[in-house]
């Protein structure tokens, strides 16, 4: 696209964008949840009320209080303050691995949307054949066969079982943009294949690609959540919501509901919030 | 038709072959030595070997996967290293008890998921529709080990209404104790399905209200909510089974981290404790078997699409 001519209506297309966005209640409401959890993520220590290993024998599963607003689980650790900073660790694989993702999938979409052929129709089995089988089972398997879960494999893997579902809507997208004439336009002046994928193509797919971010960033909050609930996402022992639980869903049969509550609407919250601001982008971007 | 059917078929095949490769390669290739879980840290390098030898691991990794590919082929699965069992007699009751919970899941899902669709449509854009929409799709991305939990919460611990184990303690409960046990998980699934299927639910009825034949319907004197249900369901009511279809993938995933908290001995349970004890032939069997049956329904939801719409049917025969 040239851009001397079309940076003006460009400008009042993305002004007009963000005035909707506003308008849009979901969007206003998830993407406030979202910042809420960012800070908790970054600036965790300064909210959080006490050391997160800061243990009180005196009080060990006690019930939220003023002193403790969350109560304490087993070892008398302050539960508001593991919630505040188990946000970090969540939030950093699924964006880590959400970004990977998309990466590694928008670039296979556009290359596979472009050349289509044989290439295509080979990658689009193998895309196939990978999401035949469920995230989590991949995962696991995947950890199984590392031998062992930490932060950077879990999101290599999620990143890397994201990349196809990422590809195929990318080079679905690809497949209609390519019969534009800026295209043809871009082949005649006999540009670089790259040139014409990544300076061409990609801005005018990028409201898709958005979306798509967005979306599976929901999904990676749901697989990171379910993976270290099963015990396999990250390091044992690390302050995480998901970990949180599978160590103390099953006092809830005795009452003791709060050390497995609170961060279970922290998981929600946080997927929820996701999922409002994707809505919110697909309104606007009228996809 | 018969064209469009052996051809995908044929691509269902191809795809299940890539499959087993993936499944295999990623068991064979990625670090993690099997005869060092199996024999413990302490083995000596010479035992590791003769295990190696014994169980044709010292084979390139393409006979391997060729001589492991013909014997899932001829039903011989192998052997579990976990519990010195085939792996047929370890899959195939807890794979059954899982089909036993996905079906009462289904029961619940399938109309309850559709009736929202309904109600969503004929109240578009008004306050029920945006609940059921929003709702819907906020509740299908809160991951399935959140809503088991806060349901036992609720109607297991708080109201007892539900028992908390998805399994009744007596051997041989009756068909009604065993299936009232399985509603508490089978609502955690409908949460995570509902606001896919009454989403495409409500997109169907919207486009049928607006179509001549319902303008037509309304005019013969039907009251609107009775032409629906005589008209406008029948032509929503297959597109949205062939979704249904589609959704099988989520409810098979979804099926590790419930049966781990309703405590259920089903196929999630044993591919958990297969990861947990790294054991590889049960493990491969059992990813293997969750892609036949996903591509299966993936290929019952193709041929229903095309069933409906003969302009998908033209297209994979060409």
């Amino acid at each position: 696209m040239n851009d001397s001519t079309q940076s003006t209506p460009k400008g009042t297309v993305a002004q007009e964008r963000i005035a909707v966005l506003r308008k849009n209640k979901a969007f206003v409401v998830g993407s406030s949840i979202l910042i809420f959890w960012i800070i908790c993520a970054i600036f965790g220590k300064l909210i959080a009320r006490y050391e997160i290993d800061q243990m009180d024998f005196e009080a060990t599963y006690a019930a939220p209080s003023g002193k403790y607003w969350f109560g304490t689980d087993g070892l008398g650790q302050d539960i508001y303050s593991r919630v505040i900073i188990g946000s970090r660790l969540i939030i950093l694989i699924a964006f880590s691995a959400t970004a990977l993702g998309t990466a590694v999938g928008a670039s296979i979409g556009l290359i596979a949307g472009y050349l289509k052929g044989t290439f295509d129709m080979i990658l689009m089995r193998i895309l196939e054949a990978i999401s035949a089988i469920p995230v989590i089972i991949v995962a696991l398997l995947a950890i199984a066969a590392v031998g062992g879960s930490s932060t950077i494999i879990t999101i290599l893997i999620i990143g890397f079982i994201f990349a196809p579902n990422v590809a195929r809507t990318i080079r679905a997208a690809v497949l209609a943009e390519a019969e534009y004439e800026y295209v043809a336009a871009a082949k005649l002046r006999s540009e670089k294949t790259s040139h014409i994928l990544f300076k061409e193509i990609l801005p005018n797919v990028m409201p898709t690609l958005i979306v798509e971010f967005t979306v599976r960033l929901g999904y990676a909050i749901f697989a990171v959540a379910t993976l270290s609930f099963l015990g396999a996402g990250v390091e044992a022992g690390s302050p995480d919501w998901g970990t949180q639980v599978a160590d103390t869903w099953s006092l809830i049969f005795s009452n003791t509901y709060w050390p497995t509550l609170f961060p279970a609407i922290a998981i929600a919250s946080l997927a929820v919030s996701i999922n409002l601001i994707s809505d919110g982008l697909l309104e606007v971007f009228e996809l | 038709m018969l064209r469009f059917l052996v051809k995908r078929t044929g691509l269902a095949v191809v795809t299940l072959f890539i499959v087993s490769g993936i499944v295999f390669f990623m068991t064979s290739i990625l670090p993690g030595d099997q005869a060092r879980q199996l024999l413990g840290r302490e083995a000596s390098a010479e035992s590791v070997k003769l295990w190696r030898i014994e169980n044709g691991f010292n084979r390139p990794l393409v006979v391997q996967y060729f001589s492991w590919i013909s014997k899932v082929l001829r039903g011989d699965l192998g052997m579990s290293l976990q519990y010195d069992l085939p792996v047929s007699e370890i899959l195939a009751p807890a794979a059954s008890k899982s089909a036993q919970l996905a079906i009462v899941a289904l029961i619940i899902i399938v109309p309850v998921s559709i009736l929202g669709g309904v109600v969503a449509a004929m109240n578009r854009d008004k306050l029920a529709d945006r609940l059921i929409t929003v709702g819907g799709l906020s509740a299908t991305v809160i991951p399935e080990f959140v809503w088991s939990v806060i349901l036992i919460l609720i109607f297991g611990v708080a109201f007892r209404i539900f028992p908390i184990s998805a399994f009744p303690s007596e051997e041989d409960a009756d068909l009604l104790i065993r299936v009232y046990h399985l509603i508490l998980p089978s609502i955690a699934l409908l949460l995570v399905l509902f606001g896919y299927i009454s989403r495409i639910t409500r997109a169907g009825v919207i486009e049928a209200l607006d179509s001549d034949y319902m303008r037509t319907a309304v005019l013969k004197g039907h009251t609107k909510r009775a032409a629906v249900f005589r008209h406008v369901l029948r032509n929503a009511l297959l597109p949205t089974i062939a979704v249904i279809a589609t959704q099988v993938p989520y409810l098979v995933g979804g099926l590790i981290a419930i049966e781990r908290v309703f405590n259920y001995p089903g196929f999630g349970s044993v591919l958990l404790a297969a990861v947990t004890a790294k054991d590889f032939s049960l493990l491969q069997t059992a990813v293997l078997l969750t892609g036949v049956v996903i591509v299966c329904f993936q290929l019952l939801s193709d041929v229903l699409f095309a069933l409906l719409n003969p302009r998908i049917r033209q297209r994979v025969a060409e």
